[in-house]
């Protein structure tokens, strides 16, 4: 005991981020929910791009066929995986504060918007390569089953890359806005109703209300707009791909920055 | 060194922490008395800066707790609640605990071994016991062999031989040079572990002493004398200024004086005396008074009943 550790590092404030940053890295892969969501969402994305693959084609007519949005049905598994993203995200947070890990967190790192930043950060990047990586599987997979080539597309195709890509970049912000939620909401049970109570509940109270409507407010509700980036065959009256992703992002952005004030001005 | 002034915070309705001002030095288990509920772990938040405090202020070093970039080479805390993930294992814990403030591997394995953990230490922390979780915590607070320690009810729940442990590391730390607060609602612990005490009941402070004094200067001190001419010596005594309850069979109940006071004066006055005792309360006697009025949760029976009788 009388030995004192001198481990202590420079203490400039980015050595430091890097620190809190390897720390947040640590608790996310240290935790086995963090790796079966990601291998539940992984599968989910592939197993469907396979299944669609298989049973689709039978089931459209040939001018259905001509005119159906591909890439989506590849990525039809997102549906699924958005689950797990979006739990996954709120779990980062809303686990601290349902074990009492928080408490230890904050008495290491009393700074708590860089916890909630880097936080962010690592789920981010995480949560990016797995998405990305699962959405190019479930592209190509999807291709690789098919029996039928009139739905068959190429990498190369106008507006592919971006949507295929664009299934991973939509699966991290839901995460990120589960996330947000998560720091304002702090219990995961609370979070995760409000997360998918967002994404799911407009369309279903949409579907009550005059067409007019619909094609007005629709648009800018969060799962439809963030849709668009995974989508090569838009609605007429859908926001165009990144203005919609953008707005999304706008919806995650401001759930962050509110989780953000709000953490320094509550008790732990 | 802690130093807390006028700390108070308010939840809703209840004021846990009332107008608190205490220091805590180095080199000496500090007790932190009081009932359930007396704000014990509130302060200790406060301390931490997880709670924010509604008025009143308090430093570790002189500085408070949330201007330290590296913390956990400065404090050390071990929180009554849980506060790991039950899903993670001790070393990775740890570890993730050890990275933010960028402590090495080494350190982890060292503390582990310390608190006698590290056989178990790749298990999941989730099936620990309340003993093992205990040194899962205090592995914690020692990660980054800090001057302040601070345990709450550490011995909560412990086995007697994690009892002795602990008694022994509060106090070896302690021997050390370190601040070490210890919280506790038993006075018979803190009797033996504890060099001063820090009293609080109701979120206020009652007593900051230390054991000594608290046994000297308490009520329940009194010099009991019996003598055949008792009412003379009540006489002589009162003229002193001394508070003198006559009972039965000759017997004086003397406070505010001394034995060497009651003998001196009784020679001199030629008055026999068949017995002459100075009365301690126990610690326990001592603390039960004092915080008698303080317990929030005191059961019917024992309201009902008198003040514990010193004799």
């Amino acid at each position: 005991m009388a030995a004192i550790a001198t481990q202590q590092t420079s203490s400039s404030s980015l050595s430091g981020f890097a620190n809190i940053l390897r720390s947040e890295f640590c608790k996310l892969r240290s935790v086995r929910s963090t790796f079966w969501t990601l291998v539940a969402a992984v599968v989910f994305n592939v197993a469907l791009a396979a299944l669609g693959a298989i049973l689709i084609p039978g089931a459209l007519s040939a001018q259905e066929k001509a005119t159906v949005d591909v890439i989506r049905l590849s990525l039809a598994g997102i549906h699924l995986s958005q689950i797990a993203f979006g739990v996954l995200g709120v779990l980062v947070i809303t686990s601290e504060y349902g074990t009492g890990m928080i408490r230890a967190t904050l008495s290491a790192v009393p700074q708590r918007r860089l916890v909630l930043a880097a936080k962010a950060i690592v789920f981010a990047v995480t949560a990016l390569v797995v998405g990305i990586l699962s959405s190019f599987a479930a592209y190509f997979v999807f291709q690789a089953f098919l029996s039928d080539n009139s739905l068959r597309s190429w990498i190369g195709d106008p507006g592919v890359v971006r949507a295929v890509t664009g299934g991973g970049l939509y699966l991290t912000v839901l995460g990120l806005l589960g996330l947000g939620l998560g720091a304002i909401i702090r219990v995961s049970a609370g979070a995760i109703a409000a997360l998918f109570g967002l994404l799911f509940v407009p369309p279903i109270l949409l579907q009550l209300l005059p067409q007019s409507w619909q094609t007005t407010i629709g648009p800018y509700t969060p799962m439809e707009a963030g849709s668009q980036i995974f989508i090569v065959h838009p609605h007429a009256e859908s926001l165009p791909a990144w203005t919609g992703f953008g707005l999304f992002c706008l919806y995650a952005a401001i759930a962050l920055t509110v989780g953000l004030v709000l953490i320094n001005h509550r008790d732990a | 060194m802690i130093e807390a002034t006028g700390l108070s915070k308010r939840y809703g309705a209840t004021l846990a922490v009332d107008d608190l001002s205490f220091t805590v030095p180095p080199g000496q288990v500090t007790g932190f008395l009081g009932p359930n509920g007396a704000g014990k772990s509130t302060t200790m938040r406060l301390i931490l800066g997880l709670d924010a405090p509604t008025s009143g202020s308090v430093t570790v070093n002189g500085r408070p707790y949330t201007a330290y970039r590296l913390p956990l080479f400065e404090v050390g805390a071990l929180l009554e609640a849980k506060t790991f993930h039950g899903g993670r294992s001790a070393y990775n814990h740890l570890r993730c605990l050890a990275l933010s403030n960028g402590i090495g591997r080494a350190r982890v394995d060292q503390v582990l071994e310390l608190v006698g953990l590290r056989s178990v230490a790749r298990k999941r922390a989730g099936g620990f016991s309340l003993g093992m979780a205990q040194r899962l915590g205090i592995a914690a607070a020692l990660l980054g062999d800090p001057r302040v320690l601070m345990f709450d009810e550490p011995v909560n729940g412990l086995d007697p031989e994690g009892v002795l442990w602990i008694r022994n590391l509060l106090k070896s730390l302690a021997a050390e040079g370190r601040t070490v607060l210890v919280s506790s609602h038993l006075m018979s612990e803190m009797a033996i572990t504890a060099d001063r005490l820090i009293i609080i009941g109701r979120g206020r402070l009652i007593a900051q002493t230390t054991v000594e004094d608290l046994l000297k200067d308490g009520s329940g001190s009194f010099v009991r004398v019996r003598s055949p001419q008792s009412d003379t010596l009540a006489t002589l005594l009162e003229a002193q200024g001394a508070a003198v309850a006559r009972q039965a069979d000759c017997t004086l109940r003397i406070t505010g004086t001394t034995p060497e006071v009651v003998g001196e004066l009784a020679r001199a006055n030629g008055v026999t005396l068949q017995e002459l005792s100075a009365q301690q309360a126990s610690l326990e006697q001592r603390y039960m008074e004092l915080t008698s009025d303080a317990a929030d949760y005191r059961t019917a029976e024992s309201a009902r009943a008198p003040a514990p009788e010193s004799n």
